[in-house]
């Protein structure tokens, strides 16, 4: 019997002990005698969250597969363990051996949200291992970052041995491979450190200095090692069929976010939504076989025992096989009661057709985000759908017996005026309208109709078109959702519709580490020892500490925020390449200032710099002609 | 056909709560291939029923479900089958056909018994069998209960139908487990250990359910408890 690393005594008090006792169906164990590297996999916030993470199960069972390497979870303790640890001088510990993080050769974060940040503090600091990258000993496990959040890493570079900028599956060997030498032929922990510095995708923030104008923008950076990288560009899989995927995904035994299998059909997106950050981070668009994905979606329901599987991609409907692999998975789940959810497809009348046969149409929502509220304003930020679209779908879905609409849009996309605002209003009352029209009284359920609209505010993020915008203050934010709010209340079927904004504070300091420099890191690290932990859940997080640290470190938010950048400015991010160039993106700020739209990858190339991957959608119609 | 399945739950396990074991077995049941029937409606959700919760914290060596299958080899292989399918702290002990007529595994539980002993080192009472039975041979066993909202005054002393120690050191009990008249063996222990006039906090034992039982006594007057499995 496995022995936990937490008294039974500590295990009775603490909410939901399952989420540290490990031992789930398809969690590996291995002989710790015979493996030569040992692995702790953490995502920093609550297992529920972590659990539901795609990225980690891949790594997980990539790493796993290797017969030197075991492979493990580690998540944030919650609240209540986490004061039990500290007052008992408990060291944080991986789930599958229950023994010490600080006992691994190697911690690797995944770095999913700009508001994990004190998380990851927590996770250093109850692990015992020091916060700085540079109090390392030769003991300490190397601390790896990975996840969108490292296409900016500065912010907390201090805390990290290394970042692996990119898809996971391509330099990991290498890098364990270069573990194992070192170790063998005694070199030390910076001798390592050296080395991963030249394997490709290997970011090692402490062999690098920033350097700073006197206006406090950056000015450029200095290397320490002459024989290391200037720019380090992104690692991607140009085969996404025959590589690594889990067939035996980690079942948990408490109901986590994602309590389903997830199938994940394809990487990147033809879309080119100027304020998306995935869009352009995982170019090119690289689809997985539908063969691969019929096998897979098969063994992972098999191995797994869910009664539920979800298909996952930045834009299911562009996926050229959907209509095969859908066909499949309606024959084959519908035989054994497994649940089909189909998030990110347009609405249209091929997906309103899947959807009937694979959903509870009176229970489900349909999810439409035009993102702006006025025409104009989506033809800024290059989101291609336009009110027909909208309204069609809409009628066609309430045609076919839905009555629930979920309506997503931003507040402070650039340009935006009162009128762009308005429109959000408008348009939940059109859907509204469009249902009175379309169906008649005596088939309504309920004789009416739910609109639900929410607002989130806009974060120019690195590698965007908009990473030159200037970013509302919170006073904006609370301004545009009050204007929000009395447009919905203007319009004649405002009974109809339901309005939720989010809270400003987070989305202001979001934009802070979004585009932040090294200097933010000190914010971070005094925020954390005053108690900041867990800022994404809202009853947790503590506006007027963080406040209070920006104003003791002399920091101003502003500058990080609000204030308009030159197109020649030196960005604290822009060391890395993420394969679409920053011509690229300026010119797709300027066409949006221009209110052009750009079409999408299928229709006509941009010329993002993508193809330099050789490989995926930039290369399709060579392959077909 | 009808079938029961009788489990054990120790070790880590024990911090899996009552949902979640549901759901454990659920896709247990789908990892093991059983042809398991499911409910009519949009939302079909496998026929299985548990015969009595079991709290966190708590091992056990005798928990009960139903399910109806559609099809089986063998009672045995749907044993070996869902074996295969479990994790370290839950083992299946038997796997039971049903007469179609039986009573589901909930409706049937009389009563269950339960072991408790100190997670380290032995109780500290002296002549505990004895006080065991002058605690037990009282008229009746008052004890209040506390909830959220007010206070209950019971009497334990019709709900218990044995206690003792043995050899090892551990109380043992026989307790009404029925829907109408469930008796936690953790009021028992508290109520005997103020009777005694010691302290001892509950988080220092470990409870353990041994079995459960039905009733299949001819008249109300009296009791013949049998384990669920041999119904």
């Amino acid at each position: 019997m496995r022995k936990l690393a937490l008294s039974d005594d500590i295990l009775m008090q603490v909410e939901k002990p399952a989420r540290y006792i490990g031992n789930e169906v398809n969690s590996v164990m291995k002989d710790k005698e015979h493996v030569a590297i040992r692995f702790a996999m953490c995502f920093p916030d609550v297992y529920e969250i972590g659990m539901s993470h795609l990225g980690i199960q891949i790594i997980y069972s990539m790493l796993n597969e290797w017969e030197d390497v075991w492979c493990e979870r580690v998540y944030s303790p919650w609240v209540d363990l986490d004061r039990l640890m500290r007052d008992n001088h408990i060291p944080l510990f991986c789930l599958e051996s229950q023994e010490p993080v600080k006992d691994m050769d190697f911690l690797g974060i995944t770095i999913q949200y700009e508001m994990c940040y004190t998380n990851i503090l927590q996770i250093l600091d109850l692990a015992q291992i020091p916060l700085h990258a540079a109090d390392r000993g030769e003991d300490a496990p190397i601390v790896i970052g990975g996840g969108p959040c490292t296409y900016n890493p500065e912010p907390i570079a201090d805390f990290f041995d290394l970042f692996y900028i990119g898809e996971g599956e391509t330099q990991y060997r290498n890098l364990l491979d270069w573990y194992r030498k070192n170790k063998e032929e005694g070199g030390s922990r910076l001798d390592f450190l050296k080395g991963a510095a030249k394997i490709p995708g290997i970011y090692v923030p402490q062999f690098y200095q920033e350097l700073y104008n006197a206006d406090g923008t950056v000015r450029g950076r200095k290397k320490l090692y002459e024989d290391i990288p200037d720019t380090i560009l992104k690692e991607i899989v140009m085969d996404v069929t025959n590589t690594y995927y889990p067939r035996k995904p980690v079942v948990p035994f408490i109901k986590v976010t994602q309590d389903r299998v997830v199938l994940e059909i394809q990487r990147g997106c033809i879309r080119g939504c100027r304020f998306c950050q995935a869009g352009q981070l995982y170019r090119p668009v690289r689809e997985r076989s539908v063969d691969m994905l019929k096998e897979y979606a098969a063994d992972m329901l098999r191995n797994t025992g869910h009664e539920e599987i979800s298909l996952s991609s930045l834009s299911s409907s562009d996926y050229s096989h959907l209509n095969e692999l859908l066909d499949f998975l309606i024959e084959d789940c519908g035989t054994k009661h497994v649940n089909i959810s189909l998030p990110s497809l347009r609405i249209d009348a091929f997906s309103l057709d899947v959807m009937s046969k694979v959903q509870d149409v009176k229970k489900s929502s349909l999810t439409f985000a035009p993102e702006a509220g006025s025409q104009r304003l989506r033809d800024v930020i290059n989101k291609g759908l336009t009110e027909e679209v909208i309204l069609n779908g809409a009628a066609l879905a309430f045609e076919g017996g839905w009555t629930r609409v979920k309506l997503y849009f931003m507040l402070g996309l650039p340009t935006e005026t009162e009128e762009d605002i308005r429109g959000i209003g408008e348009l939940s009352n059109k859907i509204a309208a469009t249902f009175f029209e379309t169906v008649p009284k005596d088939k309504r359920v309920n004789g009416k109709v739910q609109i639900v609209t929410s607002t989130s505010f806009f974060i120019p993020k690195p590698f965007t078109p908009f990473q030159w915008a200037p970013m509302c203050t919170k006073e904006e934010f609370l301004e545009k959702a009050h204007l929000t709010k009395q447009g919905i209340m203007e319009q004649l079927n405002q009974k109809s519709i339901k309005y939720n904004w989010h809270e400003a504070d987070v989305s202001v300091l979001e934009g802070v580490f979004a585009r932040g420099d090294r200097k933010i890191a000190q914010v971070i690290e005094s925020a954390y020892k005053r108690g900041c932990l867990f800022d994404s859940w809202s009853e947790y997080f503590h506006n007027d500490i963080w406040m209070t640290c920006f104003e003791d470190c002399g920091l101003d938010i502003g500058f990080y925020t609000t204030r308009p950048r030159a197109d020649d400015e030196i960005f604290p991010w822009d060391f890395l390449d993420c394969g679409v160039t920053r011509n690229f993106l300026l010119r797709e700020w300027k066409k949006a200032q221009a209110q052009t739209i750009s079409p999408n990858c299928k229709v006509q190339c941009q010329g993002c710099g993508a193809n330099r991957f050789g490989g995926g959608i930039c290369f399709w119609e060579k392959a077909h002609a | 056909m009808k079938i029961r399945i009788k489990f054990a739950k120790y070790g880590t396990m024990k911090y899996i709560g009552h949902l979640d074991m549901m759901r454990f077995f659920q896709k247990a049941i789908r990892r093991a291939g059983i042809d398991i029937k499911y409910s009519e409606g949009f939302s079909p959700h496998q026929i299985m029923s548990f015969a009595s919760p079991l709290g966190v914290g708590l091992e056990s060596t005798g928990e009960y479900m139903d399910i109806e299958v559609l099809s089986m080899t063998s009672a045995q292989d749907i044993r070996e089958s869902l074996n295969s399918a479990m994790v370290e702290g839950v083992e299946v002990l038997s796997v039971t056909p049903l007469p179609d007529h039986a009573k589901n595994a909930m409706a049937s539980v009389a009563a269950a018994s339960y072991s408790l002993r100190m997670k380290e080192g032995s109780f500290p009472i002296d002549g505990l069998n004895e006080k065991l039975q002058s605690f037990y041979g009282q008229e009746t066993i008052p004890f209040t209960k506390e909830t959220k909202k007010s206070t209950v005054e019971l009497d334990l002393k019709q709900g218990i139908y044995e206690i003792s120690t043995n050899k090892d050191g551990a109380i043992h009990m026989l307790v009404n487990a029925s829907s109408s008249g469930n008796i936690k063996p953790a009021i028992v222990f508290q109520a005997f250990c103020q009777f005694a006039g010691v302290e001892i906090p509950l988080q220092a034992c470990q409870i353990t359910r041994l079995e459960t039982y039905a009733d299949s006594a001819e008249d109300t007057s009296s009791h013949r408890f049998i384990p669920l499995a041999k119904v």
